[in-house]
């Protein structure tokens, strides 16, 4: 090792070694923990047997979990890029002078606490809710909508907490794309809806690709969003992990469980990272 | 019939900014017509609402004689070569260039054939399956050519087509792209701040300051005969000299520069007495030795060039020139007297 990659490697070492203490060695106690056995006293007991692995595997009903997670973070994911998009598109497009006045708006929600902000979904779409009271005032209804507490008041305090990562990564990918490259295809014959799809579509897809991932990501692994907002119906993965952990006392299978949501987000980052390589390069040649 | 003619076109931006301030332009079929300022002067915005990138705040357009202010980019046909080549990174070669074709309806087989007749106009045969990246700067503002010419445009439009290739590049590409045009005899306009591409390439230059142009003509004319003292800086090295008219008559005049005096020719009317300006270029001047009735001056300073020696000359009454001479010999030294001779025809009084 050379003096300057040693150098590198002691400013990075907070940073490489608070992951490693505080990351990194928990993920691999609870894998180690997912072989354990859980004796019928409630003992866990180290060992090294896949009798909770075949458990989890075999019941129905953690798949359907999973699924279930999958599902939101699909349709939430699908949300933002529709809604996300279109946002993106037009704080990259817009002739303003102060963008990131923009921009700053984008992340002021973040200063006010998480849950507050998914709290207050609750007198927005509740039975004597803003958009209730509004809708029978105005004669539209007569019984108030059934809007929270269900798969719906999930998804939308879901696209609330995600969309400005979508629109920060679109936005990021819209603005790097050379505008003569659209006015080229302009020229070429392209009306403007051919150009978007024959050219600024394709160069922004590394963007809406990175931001579908993390909002998939995040989505998937939320647990306060559907907690707060979800009804009894609403099923998702890491509320099964809360409640093998924390209800039932039963580490071995929770840990099983994480492990599992671990891996498959992982393996889909994976796969995202072989296929959306090539567009990579795209975007830098977008310059 | 004009490929392209601009009747009082004026560009705005915001409330303003005047871009372009009621310019006429005639772009006759078949020419070279190259927009020559420094940037900011309305060149580009002139350009691009040709192209219908921009639209004019007043004024019409017309393209082959038909007003075209109103006709969407996309249904203009023509073709366009911006700067930075704008080749499409995630098309082949031969998607780049089939592109127009492809939105022209023109069928694939026959898409195909065109492409590699387009390549090999641009003398890049074979390329089509590569993609933009994989080429260098040169060879990708020739495809950026052929994309632009495969359509068979009305007019072609260049925006500073040379300016990011390096100078032995540029030099070949000028050459290039003067060869195909001549050779496929568009229309073409131009746009550039190199003046010595203005002067090689075109038919027309046309010199714009400040949104309005300065001075139009064919590149001798506009060079030797500038009508402006911006038109005559900004082509070439021009020197000024102030002086007071001692006589004129018939478009001559004879200028008295302190105790010596200066042949000029002159378009204007002129009063003794009255002070002028005098325009010479730095290579009209001929240094000579003390003692032939020249001007006096002393070599000041001295750029060896090769070819070609760069003297800052001072006169007796502390006016500074500048004077370009080709060199068979070894160059004057600094400190050297010498006497300047300038034929009157290349001291213009402004």
């Amino acid at each position: 090792m050379n003096r300057q990659n040693a150098r590198a490697y002691a400013l990075l070492s907070p940073a490489l070694g608070s992951l490693a203490l505080f990351l990194v060695a928990p993920v691999l106690f609870i894998a180690v923990y997912s072989f354990w056995i859980r004796t019928a006293e409630g003992l866990d007991i180290p060992a090294f047997q896949f009798g909770n692995w075949i458990a989890v595997a075999t019941d129905y009903y953690y798949w359907l979990g999973l699924w279930g997670s999958f599902k939101l973070a699909l349709v939430t994911t699908m949300a933002c890029a529709a809604v996300g998009y279109p946002t993106a598109y037009f704080l990259a497009r817009i002739r303003f002078s102060n963008k990131a006045l923009l921009l700053f708006l984008l992340f002021l929600p973040f200063w006010i606490s998480y849950i507050i902000r998914t709290m207050a979904w609750i007198s927005v779409l509740g039975r004597t809710g803003a958009v209730n009271t509004a809708l029978i005032s105005l004669g539209i209804i007569d019984e108030p909508l059934k809007m929270l507490y269900n798969d719906f008041s999930v998804i939308m305090g879901l696209v609330y907490f995600l969309l400005p990562y979508m629109i920060i990564n679109v936005y990021v990918s819209l603005d790097g794309i050379d505008r003569n490259l659209e006015a080229s295809a302009r020229t070429l014959g392209c009306s403007a809806w051919q150009t978007f799809r024959e050219v600024t579509l394709p160069l922004s897809l590394p963007g809406l690709g990175a931001g579908c991932m993390l909002c998939f990501v995040l989505a998937a692994g939320s647990y306060v969003t559907p907690r707060l907002l979800g009804g009894p119906d609403t099923l998702f993965f890491p509320d099964l992990i809360y409640e093998a952990i924390i209800s039932q006392l039963d580490w071995p299978t929770g840990a099983v469980l994480s492990v599992i949501l671990l891996l498959s987000l992982g393996l889909l980052v994976g796969v995202y990272n072989r296929f959306m390589s090539l567009s990579d390069i795209y975007r830098s040649f977008a310059r | 019939m004009h490929a392209v003619e601009l009747s009082q076109v004026t560009k705005r931006f915001g409330h303003n900014i005047i871009a372009v301030d009621n310019i006429d332009l005639v772009v006759a079929a078949g020419s070279f017509v190259t927009l020559l300022g420094p940037s900011g002067c309305g060149k580009t915005t002139t350009l691009r609402m040709i192209a219908g990138l921009e639209t004019p705040s007043a004024g019409e357009i017309r393209i082959k004689d038909q007003r075209i202010n109103d006709v969407p980019i996309h249904k203009r046909n023509l073709g366009i070569v911006f700067q930075n080549y704008a080749l499409f990174p995630h098309k082949t070669i031969a998607a780049n260039v089939g592109f127009g074709l492809k939105y022209r309806n023109v069928a694939p087989d026959e898409i195909g054939r065109r492409v590699a007749r387009a390549l090999d106009m641009v003398r890049l045969p074979g390329v089509e399956e590569r993609y933009p990246t994989q080429l260098s700067g040169g060879q990708q503002q020739r495809i950026a050519l052929a994309r632009a010419l495969v359509i068979e445009p009305d007019v072609l439009l260049l925006d500073e087509p040379l300016s990011a290739l390096d100078a032995n590049l540029r030099e070949e590409m000028r050459v290039e792209i003067k060869n195909i045009q001549r050779r496929v005899g568009i229309a073409t306009v131009f746009v550039t701040h190199d003046q010595g591409e203005a002067l090689a390439m075109s038919d027309h230059v046309v010199v714009m300051n400040k949104g309005r142009i300065e001075q139009a003509g064919a590149p001798r004319e506009v060079y030797e005969h500038p009508h402006s003292a911006f038109v005559a800086s900004f082509l070439g090295n021009a020197n000024f000299i102030t002086g007071q008219v001692r006589s004129a008559a018939d478009g001559h005049a004879q200028v008295a520069l302190g105790a010596h005096v200066l042949n000029a020719t002159t378009e204007r009317r002129l009063q003794a007495g009255e002070s002028v300006t005098v325009v010479v270029r730095a290579e009209k001047i001929d240094l000579l030795p003390p003692g032939q009735g020249g001007l006096p001056g002393t070599v000041a300073d001295v750029d060896y060039l090769g070819a070609l020696a760069r003297y800052q000359i001072t006169l007796e009454d502390g006016t500074r020139l500048l004077s370009l001479a080709s060199l068979k010999d070894k160059p004057l030294a600094v400190g050297q007297l010498v006497e300047l001779r300038i034929d009157p025809q290349h001291c213009r009084i402004l």
